[in-house]
């Protein structure tokens, strides 16, 4: 069978899957479209966790960017799991004791006013459809290529799908659709990593491989020959990297505590029955992120080898079916500039003048490839010449982890919507069964408007990405943690806190990443020395955090304690037992 | 102080001896191991992991993992200890 009939059949008996646990599992009640009931299995919810938290940029981005990048792309690896820990230590067994539907809801009550709930509300909303529209974007990708519609008939098909289960099913709906498809994924991107690695270092384990001998080249170690081979091309050593130590550490963090902040990552920390469960599920969701997370370097690594090896200075017109099938999508582009039918593919950006003198003395006039960094997961399989079924696979795996994440984001849209805006604030006397369908609704046309976003995606989206993280870095992170562990910080400060940083982080993203401030987007290059403390915007949320922590302190030191009957509820939550089911 | 009270408070100290400790690790073992000092570790390779690059890209994560399973054990332990295990 071909590609395109492997890939229909095996997308089709996926959607299927997750279409009939949707019917399965749906929703009756606010609680279980919320928070699943508060009665989801500790392996259950670390499961849905992790397919919820592992999206598009995961699955079908991370290990390009890595590829690319090489040392450096372990801000992404530490980044999005060293979070983990501290939402495992730090806030799921609090909030979980809390008992509260959303992120809004914990600091609305924890800090006794509805302007912090609304400031909540707002970084709520903009950091998930900035997440939202990306998930969307990743499933018109995938569809474009492999099943060969249209890219916005592939939008349109996902939002379907994921409009009948989040809207039917809630929170109990999409848990279980989540269970399986992060089953679906990790299959996916496991088979895979696991053949390449079997072909090019004869270790069936990826993580071990990665650091293996090359097969048939006697001693070689993998990493010393793609070091060669990067150097050869004029790029930095792949174990290396080029960005600066404090912007490392900069990124790291802020991804680390921005995945802490993140509320469709919190809210599944509501959805267990006690605080030991909480506690336990995010080290079993950790533990099922990190199959992924170290399997992406080694892929990483296997990808960028292959990649080099077969295309450089090579015959374009011998160059296999997968060259073509890409350069249709426009994700890989050749322009022979010398006109020798060959492929050059090197740094004509290397900043080492001699590198450059060689190369043209060759006739080279320039890198001719351009190649896309989200192809190199999705290409990866056709450049290691796999089974069809293999391919069609990963098709199905970065669907999953699209369509799960993108599932997520959206109750927590709905969420805030219909249970943070309209039952706390414009009409608590809304019934059970309205606030349902408000739910509902809202779920509903947030579809809408990510699908929109996925059609005409708006040039911002990568830029916003950063953004993202960044503002719950620097808004949620520290006004739950000073919630949790500082009995006396008050309204005053935290919202003074949560506004500070997130004003500084939309400054510092207008200023370094449209170059509002510069004349536009042609000046952000122009800004990379004025950069605070050399400081990438990507990085800029830990500035942002420590500013906004600063801030609380200050301001809680002039202004009165809170009541006593909020610091009671703090030193309730501090103590596991007793807890109550998650209420309104 | 009630007796209830007091309990509360020393179970709270405990947890924030635990908490500091673990994340010293979580701390040691990515932004140490695998930033500040990657140079210096890179030096020493292990089979073809240079070891600095090898904290950055697998082994904080492995470390990452257990710490939250040490933390969950102890925490249980706790709370059998101070009674508040349900």
């Amino acid at each position: 069978m071909n590609v395109q009939t492997w890939t229909y059949l095996i997308v089709g008996v996926t959607f299927a899957l997750y279409i009939g646990i949707a019917i399965w599992s749906r929703a009756g009640s606010t609680k279980e479209f919320y928070v699943a009931g508060g009665g989801v299995s500790p392996l259950a919810n670390g499961m849905a966790t992790a397919a919820d938290w592992m999206s598009a940029a995961s699955f079908i981005s991370m290990a390009g960017i890595i590829s690319f990048d090489g040392y450096d792309g372990a801000v992404y690896l530490m980044g999005w799991t060293g979070g983990y820990v501290l939402l495992a230590l730090l806030l799921a067994p609090y909030l979980r004791k809390f008992g509260k539907f959303t992120v809004p809801d914990f600091i609305g009550e924890r800090y006794y006013s509805n302007t912090a709930r609304t400031v909540a509300v707002i970084c709520a909303l903009i950091v998930s459809f900035t997440y939202v529209a990306g998930q969307m974007r990743g499933v018109g990708l995938v569809f474009s290529r492999f099943l060969e519609v249209d890219i916005n008939t592939g939008v349109v098909i996902g939002m379907v799908i994921v409009l009948f289960y989040a809207v039917l099913g809630g929170m109990k709906g999409i848990t279980y659709t989540q269970v399986a498809q992060y089953c679906v994924l990790i299959f996916a991107f496991m088979v895979p990593a696991i053949f390449i690695s079997i072909q090019m270092t004869g270790n069936a384990i990826p993580q071990l491989g990665m650091g293996g001998t090359v097969v048939g080249e006697g001693n070689v170690y993998l990493l010393d020959k793609l070091n060669g081979l990067s150097t050869d091309l004029g790029f930095a050593e792949y174990t290396s990297g080029t960005k600066s130590m404090v912007d490392v550490f900069a990124i790291t963090l802020a991804l680390m505590v921005g995945t802490a902040g993140l509320p469709h990552v919190i809210v599944r920390f509501f959805t267990v029955k006690k605080v030991k469960d909480a506690r336990k599920s995010a080290g079993l969701a950790l533990l099922l992120i990190a199959v992924l997370y170290t399997t992406a370097p080694a892929i990483s690594v296997f990808a960028k080898t292959n990649l080099i090896e077969t295309i450089s200075n090579k015959e374009y017109a011998s160059m296999p079916q997968w060259f073509s099938n890409w350069e249709k999508t426009g994700l890989l582009k050749f322009e022979d500039k010398n006109g020798d039918g060959k492929i050059q593919y090197y740094n004509d950006n290397s900043t080492d003048l001699t590198f450059l003198a060689a190369q043209e003395a060759n006739g080279y006039k320039g890198s001719e490839l351009t190649i896309d960094k989200d192809i190199m997961v999705l290409a990866n399989p056709e450049i290691a010449n796999l089974p069809n079924w293999v391919i069609a696979l990963v098709a199905a795996g970065a669907l999953a982890a699209a369509l799960s994440t993108a599932a997520g984001l959206l109750l927590v849209i709905s969420a805030s919507v219909s249970h943070d805006l309209i039952k706390k604030m414009i009409n608590p006397n809304i019934s059970e069964k309205n606030e349902l369908w408000t739910a509902r609704g809202a779920a509903a046309v947030a579809v809408i408007i990510a699908g929109y976003f996925g059609i005409n995606p708006p040039g911002f989206v990568a830029a916003v990405v950063a953004l993202a993280f960044g503002l719950a870095a620097a808004s949620f992170f520290p006004a739950i943690i000073l919630g949790i562990f500082h009995k006396k910080m008050n309204k005053e400060g935290a919202i003074s806190g949560m506004v500070v940083g997130l004003l500084l982080m939309l400054y510092y993203i207008l200023k370094f990443k449209f170059g509002i401030f510069d004349g536009g987007k042609e000046a952000v290059a122009g800004l990379k020395d004025s950069l605070w403390f050399g400081i990438s915007p990507e990085g800029f949320g830990t500035i942002a955090m420590i500013a906004n922590f600063i801030v609380a302190f200050i301001v809680n030191r002039f202004t009165p304690e809170p009541p006593q009957e909020v610091q009671d509820i703090v030193e309730n939550i501090r103590i596991p037992s007793g807890v109550g089911e998650a209420t309104h | 102080m009630s007796e209830k009270q007091k309990n509360a408070t020393a179970y709270w100290k405990e947890n924030l001896r635990y908490l500091l400790i673990l994340l010293s690790i979580w701390f040691t073992a990515s932004y140490v191991a695998g930033i500040l000092l990657k140079d210096v570790l890179n030096e020493i390779k292990i089979g073809g992991f240079p070891l600095g690059f090898w904290f950055a890209q697998q082994g904080s994560i492995y470390v990452f993992v257990i710490l939250i399973f040490v933390y969950v054990r102890l925490m249980n332990k706790l709370d059998k200890k101070y009674g508040y295990d349900e």
